[in-house]
């Protein structure tokens, strides 16, 4: 059984990380050299985390799915980054973004990580800043804010509608940088297909060549994880078509806990879906909602109407109704919920019926459209690329769709998983964001763990580590691992049967959808238990692979990522259905106030759920990490 | 009497196919039908080879990720255009509704002799990468930041830096320019770097290595036709290689004005 030590240093909240830092073991600089680490991902937190190792002197090498590591889904990111920097003088603090990180994670999250989470942001802006991230400026030349849903102050900093990217090309410039001076050996479009581990350590991975089509074997001292989140087990959702958990899950195949799977977070703010071809749903950041107001028709026979037709009188701006305090920037679930509510009311707007609007007529006559355009203006030609509508002219139609995890791998207070040699960064672990991410805090989050926390804490476990140690990648192991894969990949091939890998994707995007999406329930739960092993064997034995494994080919690509996406659906609804309680992202609809807001059950289920893997066909064990709060009360969420 | 909008739309596609770098390539013709206007262009191609592997035949690849036209990996050549008909956005960014019922369109892969292809629409564009890694960055180790509001940066300037960072590199400059030239993307990378304060210290530099690095990899150069910014999805301007011609040619007189003993280390 695995062991689940959170390893918490002991002490005040706020000296936690200051004391374990001074605690924790280091590496001589002059054996840093000796070592050599592995990052899987170059989003936010691979990037950051292999530019900064490299500087300290760390061999490190870099392998990505992508063609380049400019290409990751960080750079998608819209909206903003928090940090408790207080430029605004409106009462922020570290306390108070930790304050708000815990509580929009409904309580489900780790107090010393969040708290070192605050710590942190204020040196990720500093560090941003001086890479030549373009943030928005006041015209006096300092930084602006604005606010994010799920706070009452304005601390998120941003570049236009795109803060990601300009913060993804900060990290890919410093990790290019480190390319160029030696420090990092960049492997480009390389997936890694499994993990090695020797004598209970992570010292390895296998990694495909995606253009040759061959294994590789990397040997390492430690290998971190940094490859996202697994959103598009969904299959429709703001991910990048790319997107995997194929990482993550051969790892929790090796023994790594997966925790929480059922968190996951579906974002308020997207464009509604078209059609039975669509393959990815596109976001309009959260930011909207600080200008945009949110409403559908209060009567049911409306919906069709056009909007301009419906009066002021027959609208129902519901998030300011319900939530009067927070308003249309309450947090992404409870906005989420609210939608689906007044969908399943029948005053859902547009074509399906699965919409409501958000609309800028009040902020264009209140600042003006050039003011508008200035602040989302690339967001607006977004969505008219898409609809072929102007937001300028009739409110935007949105709907809800699946947009984070905030499950992930296990990882202790030093990134390190219950693997040891295994780190886990950013999106992939499950750490920071409790049941409910607050919006501008992933970029954070991703930063944090890439630029500040691994670079101390992997020193802790490789001053165990006797420097040469490291296992040669011709060792048994590996080869054994590549076999494996090999087989693998050869049964996909061979299987030659009626229906391509994306008939499947769709097939169980629309299962979890149904079942484990917003709105979740016993007999829902267990229907999809039943339902998701047969597609899976269907798949099996009716997936259609064409071409060949010594080429680039996208089709086993994509046939390898849903063959695990079909077995980690399971332990989704697994999750869901074992958590007999409601928090954040998680919604059982047995368990909700009279209100509809989420029932926690702190009691029984005021723990970490971390999943361990025990053999295929095998019930995974469920181990519980209890959630210790020793600082704040766990408390009902309360946004009126 | 006006014809009516047709609620679908059927097209042939003419796909460049190319087993590999050293295999010959060529067209082939595949019929698209009844296709929703609403769909992505990358949609149609998904649907096109849903039904190439029903058929036992190869899928047609082609290079694509985020589908929102920010990561800057699709990348096809439509009817002779970068990234199609539109302006100002990436070949994801594309709709059928762009095309008429009965269009034949032909895609091809961004061709440039720095550009590789590697298979059908699928290009090597690693020769961006090895141009950043020249210089395209500030050196700033993490930790050794000073406070972000100590450097106020004049908000014209920021915003303009701002213009030049929104490069995707998706490399339809290049395959754009008749020259193949990377003017536009070693610009808008040394402008905006240029612009900040921060990007100060390196700034002579940075602007030599990343163009020697250029030139080095292959790439032409600007003839001044400004098909570049035509093409770009992100719409950078080409005032920007004019920014960084200006830069060029100061640092090279600076450097070769610069006395052999500058820059060296002080006496340990």
């Amino acid at each position: 059984m695995a062991k689940l030590e959170s390893k918490i240093p002991p002490g005040p909240l706020a000296d936690k990380w200051r004391r374990h830092k001074a605690e924790i073991k280091l590496v001589n600089p002059a054996n840093k050299r000796k070592y050599e680490v592995i990052v899987v991902g170059a989003g936010l937190a691979g990037a950051s985390a292999a530019a900064t190792l490299a500087e300290l002197g760390y061999r490190v090498k870099s392998f990505v799915f992508h063609d380049s590591p400019r290409r990751a889904h960080s750079i998608a990111a819209q909206g903003g980054i928090n940090a408790a920097k207080n430029y605004q003088n409106d009462g922020d603090s570290v306390h108070r973004l930790f304050y708000d990180t815990i509580k929009g994670g409904d309580y489900r999250s780790r107090e010393a990580n969040v708290h070192r989470l605050a710590e942190v942001s204020v040196n990720i802006i500093d560090q941003c800043v001086a890479q030549g991230v373009p943030f928005a400026r006041e015209y006096g030349g300092l930084l602006a804010n604005r606010s994010f849903g799920g706070a009452q102050v304005s601390r998120t900093f941003y570049a236009r509608g795109q803060t990601g990217q300009q913060l993804l090309l900060g990290a890919y410039s410093a990790l290019s940088r480190m390319v160029g001076a030696g420090g990092v050996e960049l492997h480009p479009n390389s997936e890694m297909l499994d993990l090695v581990i020797v004598d209970g350590q992570a010292k390895g991975v296998i990694v495909r060549d995606l253009i040759t089509g061959e294994l590789h074997c990397h040997a390492a001292d430690a290998v971190i994880l940094a490859t996202g989140g697994y959103g598009n087990v969904f299959n429709l959702s703001t991910y990048a078509r790319g997107s995997n958990a194929t990482a993550i899950w051969r790892a929790y195949k090796r023994g790594a806990c997966f925790a929480n799977p059922c968190y996951t977070q579906i974002h308020p703010t997207c464009i509604p879906v078209s059609g039975e071809y669509q393959s990815k749903l596109t976001l309009m950041s959260e930011s909207l909602r600080n200008d945009g107001r949110i409403w559908v028709p209060k009567n049911a026979a409306d919906r069709r109407k056009p909007p301009a037709e419906i009066p002021e009188a027959d609208r129902d701006y519901y998030l300011e109704r319900l939530y009067p305090s927070f308003g249309n920037l309450c947090p992404r679930d409870v906005a989420s919920r609210a939608a689906k509510r007044v969908c399943d009311e029948g005053r859902g707007v547009g074509e399906t019926g699965l919409g409501v609007y958000l609309d800028f007529a009040e902020a264009i006559k209140r600042l003006g459209e050039s003011a508008v355009r200035e602040r989302y203006g690339n967001l607006f030609d977004i969505y008219h690329e898409i609809t072929a509508e102007s937001a300028y002219q009739v409110p935007m139609r949105i709907f809800p769709a699946v947009h984070y995890t905030m499950g992930g791998l296990w990882v202790d207070y030093n990134l390190m998983s219950n693997i040891p040699g295994l780190f886990v960064l950013g999106e992939a672990n499950f750490s920071d964001h409790g049941a409910n991410r607050l919006g501008a805090s992933a970029l954070m989050q991703g930063l944090a763990d890439g630029y500040f926390v691994i670079p101390y804490t992997i020193g802790d476990y490789l001053a165990g580590q006797k420097p040469g140690s490291r296992p040669s990648a011709d060792a048994p192991e590996f080869l054994a691992a590549a076999e494996n894969i090999r087989g693998l990949t050869n049964r996909l091939l061979a299987t030659n049967g009626r229906e391509p890998v994306s008939h499947f994707h769709k097939r169980l995007g629309k299962i979890l959808w149904e079942h484990c999406g917003m709105a979740r329930t016993r007999a829902g739960l267990e229907e999809a238990l039943k339902l998701i092993p047969a597609l899976r064997e269907e798949f099996w034995a009716s997936v259609k692979v064409p071409g060949s494994a010594d080429t680039l080919n996208q089709s086993l690509e994509q046939a390898g990522r849903v063959a695990d996406f079909l077995e980690l659906g399971e332990l989704l609804c697994l999750d869901a259905l074992t958590r007999e309680e409601s928090c954040g992202g998680h919604f059982r609809e047995e368990h909700q106030y009279p209100d509809g807001e989420c029932q926690r059950n702190d009691e029984q289920f005021g723990h970490v759920a971390a999943w361990e893997f025990q053999g295929a066909g095998q019930a995974p064990r469920r181990n519980v990490e209890p959630l210790n709060y020793e600082f704040t009360k766990m408390s009902v969420r309360n946004y009126k | 009497m006006v014809a009516a909008t047709p609620s679908t739309i059927s097209v042939t596609l003419r796909v460049w196919r190319q087993a590999g770098p050293d295999q010959p390539g060529r067209f082939v013709d595949y019929a698209a039908k009844d296709l929703s206007p609403n769909m992505s262009f990358l949609e149609m191609l998904d649907v096109v080879n849903d039904e190439l592997t029903l058929k036992g035949e190869e899928p047609i690849a082609f290079a694509h990720d985020c589908r929102e036209g920010i990561c800057g990996t699709c990348s096809c050549m439509i009817n002779g255009k970068p990234h199609g008909p539109g302006h100002g956005i990436a070949t994801c960014q594309t709709y059928v509704r762009s095309f008429a019922d009965g269009d034949t369109i032909v895609v091809e892969p961004f061709r440039a002799r720095a550009f590789p292809l590697v298979k059908d629409l699928v290009i090597d564009r690693s020769a961006f990468d090895r141009i950043i890694q020249a210089g395209g960055f500030i050196s700033v180790r993490t930790g050794a930041a000073p406070d972000a509001n100590s450097i106020p940066v004049p908000k014209a300037d920021a915003d303009l830096a701002m213009d030049a960072a929104a490069c995707i590199g998706c490399g339809a400059c290049v395959a754009a320019c008749k020259n193949a030239s990377a003017m536009l993307f070693v610009a808008a990378k040394v402008s905006q770097l240029g612009l900040l304060p921060q990007g100060q210290p390196e700034r002579d530099q940075r602007v030599l290595a990343m163009v020697g690095t250029m030139d080095a990899l292959g790439f032409g150069n600007c003839t001044n036709q400004y098909e570049c910014s035509a093409a770009c999805p992100k719409s950078i301007s080409h005032d920007f290689i004019a920014r960084m011609n200006r830069d060029y040619l100061k640092a090279s007189v600076r450097t070769a004005l610069k006395p052999a003993s500058a820059g060296g280390g002080g006496a340990g």
